[in-house]
């Protein structure tokens, strides 16, 4: 045991303080310090802090893709229901469109079905009273031959015109 | 054991030749790295990145742990560098110690108390210089009176003693690591018994030593946070 206090005596036997081991530690790590902060630890730091910002423009890009991409579907989906919606408008515009049209058909339809009857009526009519006065027409002249075939030889043309007149004037008085 | 110092006097500064050659390759080691993992830089990280990037993020806890980082943000490099520095450091002593002419030349940059009590005072000297600025001087010396008046000797009392306590806690553990780690070689030195008797503990103990380095690396960083939020924050 005695080396090691020997050991322990050497350190303080020189007696005064190491003053130029403190100022020579001193420079030293300052010195150091100096360096690695301009050779190490600064662009050490610089490249984290750079990474730092990377990652987090890096999210914050990601973040506003995303928020984007959500938007873009949410304007699909809304432009698909906007579409939907649109093409059930047409389809119930076309169907209430063509309704009208078939109400409008028939309409036309029967008022011109109406429109020939009735001029077909007319026409009827028309022919009926035409074909009565022919008629008419032929029963006195018919009936003139007749009578004039009948009495051909008591009367003659004048008396039997004079007669017939008379007669039809009689007839035309009692209708 | 009993090693002397290489001391060398220049403008009436004592200096420590071994402490300064130590501490110049603790921090070429750290430099370089940090250089190399940080000369391929990607958006994707790969490889050594990864790993500072990982050293980075764990800097950021301990800040986050202890303040806000609105606050703490601007202490993120020197975390990094004191762990960073404070582990390789503690980590030279372990492999090999050298010693030429009964003069100790390669050790533990951090087990010498001044090199530990530099550190120390600069961190403290750090956290009331960043008090007076981030808060200035009258809210600064405020803070000694809270939350009584008559705690300002506790007060004082406390800012000496974290100093104290940040530096020493550091170089006891690993001075009393290489002091073990210096007692086991010698008793591998001693003959086939001693040999084989010490390789056991030695492999144990520098596994311990690894662990208890990367642990002071740690609570060093952390005290070193702690110490500047209670100057920095607002609220407590």
């Amino acid at each position: 045991m005695n080396f090691l206090v020997l050991g322990a005596a050497t350190e303080g036997a020189h007696g005064g303080l190491n003053t130029g081991d403190i100022l020579f530690q001193l420079v030293m790590f300052l010195v150091l310090l100096a360096l690695l902060k301009k050779f190490a630890w600064g662009p050490l730091m610089g490249i984290m802090k750079e990474r730092e910002e990377h990652i987090a423009g890096e999210i914050g890009a990601a973040e506003k893709s995303r928020t984007e991409a959500h938007k873009l579907v949410e304007e699909q989906r809304e432009m698909l229901k906007q579409a939907r919606t649109e093409a059930q408008g047409l389809i119930e515009n076309a169907k209430k469109q063509g309704d009208v049209q078939r109400d409008e058909i028939i309409a036309l339809a029967r008022t011109e079905s109406d429109r020939i009857k009735e001029a077909a009526k007319l026409e009827i009519e028309q022919q009926k009273e035409q074909a009565v006065a022919a008629i008419r027409e032929q029963v006195a002249s018919l009936s003139v031959l007749i009578a004039s075939k009948v009495i051909e030889k008591e009367i003659s043309a004048a008396d039997q015109e004079k007669l017939i007149n008379e007669y039809i004037q009689e007839a035309g008085n009692a209708r | 054991m009993a090693h002397g110092a290489p001391l060398i006097d220049i403008f009436g500064l004592t200096f420590n030749k071994a402490n300064m050659l130590m501490i110049t390759i603790a921090s070429a080691i750290v430099f370089i790295i940090a250089v190399l993992s940080t000369r391929k830089l990607a958006m994707k990280p790969s490889g050594m990145q990864n790993f500072m990037e990982w050293v980075m993020d764990f800097v950021k806890g301990i800040i986050n742990s202890t303040m806000d980082w609105k606050d703490g943000g601007r202490f993120h490099v020197l975390g990094i560098t004191l762990m960073m520095y404070v582990f390789v450091a503690n980590m030279l002593g372990l492999p090999f110690s050298v010693t030429y002419d009964g003069v100790l030349w390669w050790k533990s940059p951090t087990a010498d108390p001044v090199v530990t009590m530099t550190l120390a005072v600069m961190v403290v000297g750090l956290s009331h210089y960043y008090g007076v600025k981030l808060k200035g001087t009258a809210e600064y010396g405020k803070e000694f009176f809270k939350p009584f008046w008559f705690m300002f000797p506790i007060k004082l009392i406390e800012e000496f003693a974290n100093t104290l306590t940040l530096g020493l806690r550091l170089y006891g553990n690993i001075y009393a690591g290489e002091i073990l780690l210096s007692l086991l070689a010698a008793g591998l030195a001693t003959g086939v018994g001693g040999h084989l008797a010490a390789i056991v503990p030695m492999l144990a103990w520098q596994g311990f030593s690894l662990f208890v380095g990367a642990i002071q690396a740690f609570i060093f960083t952390m005290l070193t946070m702690v110490y500047l939020s209670h100057k920095v924050s607002h609220d407590h």
